[in-house]
């Protein structure tokens, strides 16, 4: 360990700037925000939309699965990261009611990655990955929406009719569904 | 020798003992003198951060090591909840800010040191503030509040020729305490291991999975969560947002807890663990706060006299079952977000002339860059700018116009920093414009 005695010479109250062009510096956040959106390899149903291309941690992601389900409809998430990622994961939400065991009707969404399982390494993408297979894969066993994770495990075909019902717009089981047809 | 020297000579002489004599401990290097303690009370200017439960150790343990110069900032006001071990503050004290009453009372207790207390949040001060330190100490409960001043501190390192200027150094000593465990540090940003290199360490938010809260709650925490993340959004009891802070918010959630908790025949909600929960609270031990603020209070008496080599770098606490600790040196990390690089310098010679476009040109032509889709975004004002994106469809639709700019018409000044990113690297790259001015002419 070096001495670090330099320390000695007397430090001045608000010294200027020895430096021309000083400025506020970007965060640890926004330095991993830019790789994490520069490299977003987003799967072909995956869109992107910033609102303000100077702000990254806001923005929102548009899946349109091809195959499964759900896919004749186009589903929209918001993402919100915050100042401590990715220490903390971002926070996501679904904006389009969807007819789903793990999003609820207030958009939450059950995926383990957005919350106990996150990372520091995962990343964006891993988010995107993740949110795209739950309209591949529905998951009964853990459900948000119980009741179209029993008609998922007792009847399929009513699940899937259900599904198309609530993506062109209507009633499913007493809940009014809004159109999000492709 | 008049009565003040003299009273003055013997209050001090157990350190004088220290540093005016070499002892088989001393750091190789050490010169006694007794123009060290001179440094300690006259030039030397320490920061405190935090006036909580760490920062009324940590100042009052420094005040008595002979510091005098000593800035404390907290952005809170004193809670009755924080008297039994924030011993700075009374009863009356209730709702002033922490670091006024700190210093005010430390000023009052210990003759001739001098405490400023900054009643503001650490992100209310530029570099300009920062740099008139000689050691920071921080005593946080914060994450975020830790990478920020890390961020900070490194970011006000210089660089000549690659070679980091040891002047431009300032140490950072942080302690860290929940419960009966706790870890004190020393950073010398820019040479060992920083806050970022280190972030893994932090254990993460207890977060419950969703669906065991919304459908099969088996904690009285499970209940709690519940009436958080999905009953108060759907209610909007009160039309704010949550705020933990605030006793008929608290009151609201403990009572839908309850019927939510009674529901499932689940024991064990009270008030206090719903104010837990809702607002993160850690368990606070009076004695785990007193040794690991002694720690680092011992840490910056050693870095600023050179008496001793300081902790290399890293130590835990616990005394769950008697008492164990470990010392240990946590590395930096290569590939560091923070402190890995040196912000490289990219001369250019017109920058009235030059374009953006033929500055991403130059970063995947340049042999030393060779990279293949560059995202460029910068700071100009405080805020975040993006230069480029061209892999993101809707950034690069608006940010298109900006490649047939100049450097100068985009607002960007002789020594900006540019982030960028890039999959030829593993981290965003920190590159820094320096405008060559041509004065052949003004010759």
């Amino acid at each position: 360990m070096i001495k670090l005695f330099s320390l000695k010479q007397q430090k001045k109250d608000g010294e200027p700037s020895p430096r021309p062009g000083n400025q506020k510096k970007a965060s640890a956040a926004q330095l991993r925000i830019t790789k994490d959106i520069n490299e977003l390899n987003l799967p072909k149903t995956c869109t992107t939309e910033f609102p303000d291309p100077d702000d990254l941690l806001t923005f929102k992601l548009i899946i349109c699965p091809d195959e499964g389900f759900y896919r004749t409809g186009r589903f929209i998430f918001s993402f919100k990261v915050g100042p401590n990622y990715p220490h903390e994961p971002p926070k996501v939400k679904c904006e389009t009611q969807v007819y789903h065991p793990n999003i609820d009707q207030q958009g939450n969404v059950c995926l383990n990655i957005l919350r106990e399982d996150w990372k520091p390494v995962l990343t964006i993408n891993s988010i995107v990955y993740g949110l795209q297979y739950l309209f591949l894969e529905p998951n009964p066993e853990d459900p948000l929406n119980k009741e179209a994770a029993e008609v998922l495990t007792n009847n399929r075909r009513l699940f899937e009719q259900n599904v198309q019902k609530a993506i062109r717009g209507g009633y499913v089981g007493g809940i009014y569904f809004d159109r999000c047809l492709k | 020798m008049s009565e003040f020297q003299e009273s003055n000579q013997k209050r001090w002489s157990h350190l004088r003992k220290v540093l005016e004599r070499p002892g088989p401990f001393s750091h190789p290097e050490f010169e006694p003198s007794s123009e060290i303690l001179d440094f300690i009370m006259s030039s030397c200017k320490l920061l405190v951060i935090g006036a909580g439960g760490l920062g009324c150790e940590l100042l009052k343990d420094l005040a008595l090591l002979g510091f005098k110069n000593i800035h404390v900032i907290d952005m809170d006001t004193i809670d009755l909840s924080n008297l039994n071990r924030q011993f700075l503050f009374r009863h009356k004290d209730i709702g002033s800010s922490k670091a006024e009453i700190a210093a005010s009372f430390i000023n009052k207790k210990i003759p001739g040191c001098q405490v400023i207390p900054h009643f503001s949040k650490i992100q209310d001060f530029d570099e300009n503030f920062y740099r008139q330190f000689h050691i920071i100490v921080c005593g946080l409960d914060s994450i975020v509040a830790r990478r920020w001043i890390n961020g900070m501190l490194v970011s006000m390192l210089n660089y000549d020729d690659g070679v980091l200027d040891q002047q431009s150094v300032i140490p950072m000593v942080d302690g860290g305490t929940e419960g009966f465990k706790g870890n004190a540090r020393v950073i010398l940003p820019g040479m060992s291991a920083c806050v970022e290199c280190t972030l893994d360490l932090y254990p993460p938010q207890v977060n419950y999975p969703l669906c065991t809260i919304a459908n099969t709650p088996r904690l009285p925490e499970h209940c709690i969560e519940y009436v958080k993340l999905i009953l108060w959004p759907q209610e909007n009891p009160f039309n704010v947002p949550l705020d933990g802070d605030d006793t008929q918010h608290i009151a609201w959630i403990y009572e839908k807890s309850m019927e939510r908790s009674l529901q499932f025949n689940i024991p064990g909600i009270t008030y206090r663990l719903v104010q837990g929960v809702v607002k993160h609270i850690i368990p606070a031990v009076a004695s785990t706060n007193a040794v690991i603020a002694g720690i680092c209070a011992t840490e910056v008496f050693k870095i600023a006299t050179s008496c001793c080599v300081p902790m290399n770098n890293y130590m835990v606490f616990n005394d769950v079952d008697g008492i164990y600790t470990y010392t240990y040196e946590a590395e930096k990390k290569e590939d560091c977000l923070v402190c890995s690089q040196t912000p490289q310098i990219l001369e250019i010679k017109d920058p009235n002339k030059m374009k953006l476009r033929q500055l991403l040109e130059l970063l995947a032509e340049s042999a030393a860059y060779q990279m293949k889709t560059p995202g460029l975004t910068t700071v100009i004002d405080g805020r975040n700018k993006t230069l480029y994106m061209a892999t993101i469809k809707s950034i690069e639709e608006r940010t298109r116009d900006n490649l047939n700019k100049s450097l100068v018409e985009l607002g960007l000044r002789d020594g900006q920093d540019i982030l960028v990113a890039d999959v030829t690297s593993p981290t965003t790259l920190i590159i820094k414009l320096k405008y060559v001015i041509d004065d052949v002419e003004m010759k």
